[in-house]
């Protein structure tokens, strides 16, 4: 007998609080290539698995934003090293989805790892950068420091599934934010493998959830949630964005408009620090030193 | 299931009692009557809470049911920490859950310990919230019966409308049930106008077959309230329990005519959960409950879940931590 082998079909399944569930709802949507060749159902989520996703990326957020700035960096660096052990993996889905050829799509992958690593170099630099010691006329230290937002949504880019993916997600995380990522709705398989990745690097459950479906639906109930504090909206045609941000001005979320910049084409150039001070709040503190007081006291 | 100890012999000379007033006459008619009860079907039971536990509530019964579960619970704050400012703020919280939203229920009692009942009382003045107390060396209960009646007075004295005791769960257990009944008629007489929550602490009865046999003794001694546990062990309030408690007092006023309440406690702590339960007090003993006066949740964080869920009816969007009182 030499019966052909049955391939495996792989589950894609969302990345939640560090474990892989299903929809709530139970719905999944068919995932084509752009010839429209069938890839693999994706789970269609639901507003209860956005709520969800807030609720695990809220309490992972102490611990990740508490974390030492190196600490988070080698991490970051821990997700780029399994990201190059699953290359072969991740420049199939992307030469899938984008319609690629399989040398165009490995340059992809090959950019959207080193942007991780970039992007980990970041982590204990940023204070430096942004923060600082201020020289004022008193006799006090004023110190300018970098603290993160809070809970980021992140509506992922729609044509770029991967690198246009790495390029909003890292920046979010490296500043120690967590995030909820809305994949794109019609290439949704990278950000989902990217969650298993991040499953088995070290980064702690809930500082990344990944969920599928349609941005409209998910996205909306994330920029209205009075629990998530800043929106990038990366990934939002222009009535959507205009949509959420009208939404997310109630509990006056930092709100990352769609940029010009945000097209596909600029995902391969470098990216800046824009990104990665946007969900950034700095934190002045003016602390006396000297004399103070006719008694000449230091306190 | 029939737990009868190996060790256990049958006293000698026991009348099988006749009516329900005749069981607590001697240590033997009330062991006969309560080991002579139906024995529970763990599986069943368990099977029958989940059940219940998979109905879906939504939108105007939903918000019913926040209203009414925000109004049944006991606020509770039950540390070695807590000083006079947070009985006070604890007491401000009562009497107005959400200050941004007036409609929102005041919540049924505030539960502390019984020094802090004074301040208790003076915060809640006038609102019509109640003020329970613990007492009897809880939550161990291990204290002559002397000590606990003091500490019972001394709680009702400074003014608490509630007494939330504890059983002798070491009496209980060793088969003693007599001492457990007559401490609980005795701790009844001394808080006098104040209502009686018995609790049983759950977790440490082992057997679902003695959380029924603890209910009937609580109900027949005169309990106002049967209570599952003291909140400081592993395993408190769960479905399953409060469930056969809650068909204790179903059985109990079918064959006496006296109402009993129901008050499970600790470790509920979503909206989600209190929902489940009030299910299960609809369903097991019937609408006569749904009733602050006849059930309560012992419980701190779950009033601020219920404000989220409260907040997220009203205007639509998720609400968050931020916008509720950190406790």
């Amino acid at each position: 007998m030499s019966d052909a082998r049955l391939s495996v079909l792989k589950t894609y399944k969302l990345y939640v609080g560090g474990k892989f569930p299903r929809s709530e709802s139970g719905r999944v949507y068919e995932v084509t290539d752009l010839k429209g060749k069938w890839l693999a159902n994706a789970p269609l989520s639901s507003r209860k698995d956005a709520r969800d996703a807030v609720v695990a990326a809220r309490k992972a957020f102490g611990g990740w934003a508490g974390a030492t700035a190196y600490n988070r960096g080698q991490v970051l660096y821990r997700v780029a090293e399994m990201l190059e052990g699953r290359r072969e993996q991740f420049v199939r889905e992307v030469a899938d989805a984008e319609g690629l050829s399989k040398s165009k799509a490995a340059a992809v992958v090959d950019a959207a790892v080193d942007r991780w690593v970039w992007y980990a170099g970041w982590t204990d630099k940023i204070a430096q950068v942004v923060g600082g010691a201020n020289p004022v006329a008193g006799p006090f230290f004023n110190l300018s420091t970098p603290e993160p937002t809070g809970v980021v949504a992140v509506v992922a880019p729609r044509e770029s599934s991967f690198l246009g993916l790495v390029s909003v997600v890292a920046p979010v995380i490296a500043a120690g934010n967590t995030a909820v990522v809305i994949a794109s709705e019609k290439a949704p398989l990278p950000a989902l493998s990217l969650g298993e990745v991040l499953a088995t690097s070290d980064l702690p459950g809930g500082v990344v959830n990944v969920l599928s479906g349609r941005a409209a639906e998910l996205a909306l109930p994330l920029a209205a949630h009075q629990d998530v504090n800043g929106i990038d909206l990366a990934g939002a045609d222009a009535d959507l964005a205009k949509e959420l941000e009208v939404a997310a001005a109630d509990n006056l979320k930092r709100v990352l408009r769609p940029q010009a910049v945000d097209s596909d084409a600029d995902f391969t150039a470098a990216p800046g620090t824009r990104r990665l001070t946007f969900f950034l709040e700095t934190k002045t503190v003016w602390h006396p030193t000297g004399s103070l007081g006719a008694s000449g006291s230091a306190y | 299931m029939r737990t009868t100890p190996s060790t256990e012999t049958d006293e000698a000379g026991g009348a099988t009692p006749r009516t329900l007033a005749d069981v607590p006459t001697s240590a033997s008619t009330l062991r006969r009557f309560l080991h002579g009860l139906p024995g529970v079907d763990a599986v069943g039971l368990e099977a029958r809470a989940a059940s219940l536990g998979t109905r879906s509530i939504k939108t105007t019964a939903k918000a019913y049911a926040i209203d009414l579960a925000i109004s049944m619970i006991d606020l509770t704050t039950l540390e070695g920490a807590d000083t006079a400012g947070k009985v006070r703020a604890l007491g401000a919280k009562a009497v107005h859950p959400d200050p941004t939203d007036r409609s929102t229920p005041r919540t049924a009692a505030v539960c502390v310990y019984p020094d802090m009942v004074a301040t208790a009382k003076e915060a809640v003045a006038g609102s019509g919230v109640k003020v329970a107390s613990v007492a009897t060396a809880f939550p161990a209960g291990r204290a002559a019966l002397g000590v606990k009646l003091a500490d019972v007075r001394d709680a009702v004295a400074a003014g608490a409308d509630e007494i939330d005791m504890v059983i002798d769960r070491g009496a209980f257990l060793a088969g003693d049930y007599m001492k457990v009944y007559e401490e609980i008629v005795a701790v009844k007489e001394a808080s006098g106008p104040a209502r009686l929550k018995v609790i049983f602490e759950t977790g440490e009865l082992s057997t679902y077959d003695n959380i029924r046999r603890a209910s009937w003794i609580g109900m027949l001694a005169g309990a106002d309230f049967i209570k599952t546990s003291t909140g400081k062990v592993g395993v408190n309030a769960t479905p399953a329990n409060t469930l056969l408690m809650l068909e204790a007092v179903r059985d109990f006023r079918a064959q006496t005519g006296v109402q009993v309440g129901v008050k499970p406690a600790g470790g509920i702590r979503t909206a989600k959960d209190a929902l489940k339960f009030l299910v299960l007090v609809n369903e097991t003993a019937g609408a006569d409950w749904l009733d602050n006066h006849w059930f309560r949740f012992g419980a701190s964080s779950l009033l601020n879940d219920l404000l989220m869920q409260r907040q997220k009816l009203a205007t639509g969007r998720y609400s968050g931590p931020d916008y509720v009182t950190v406790d």
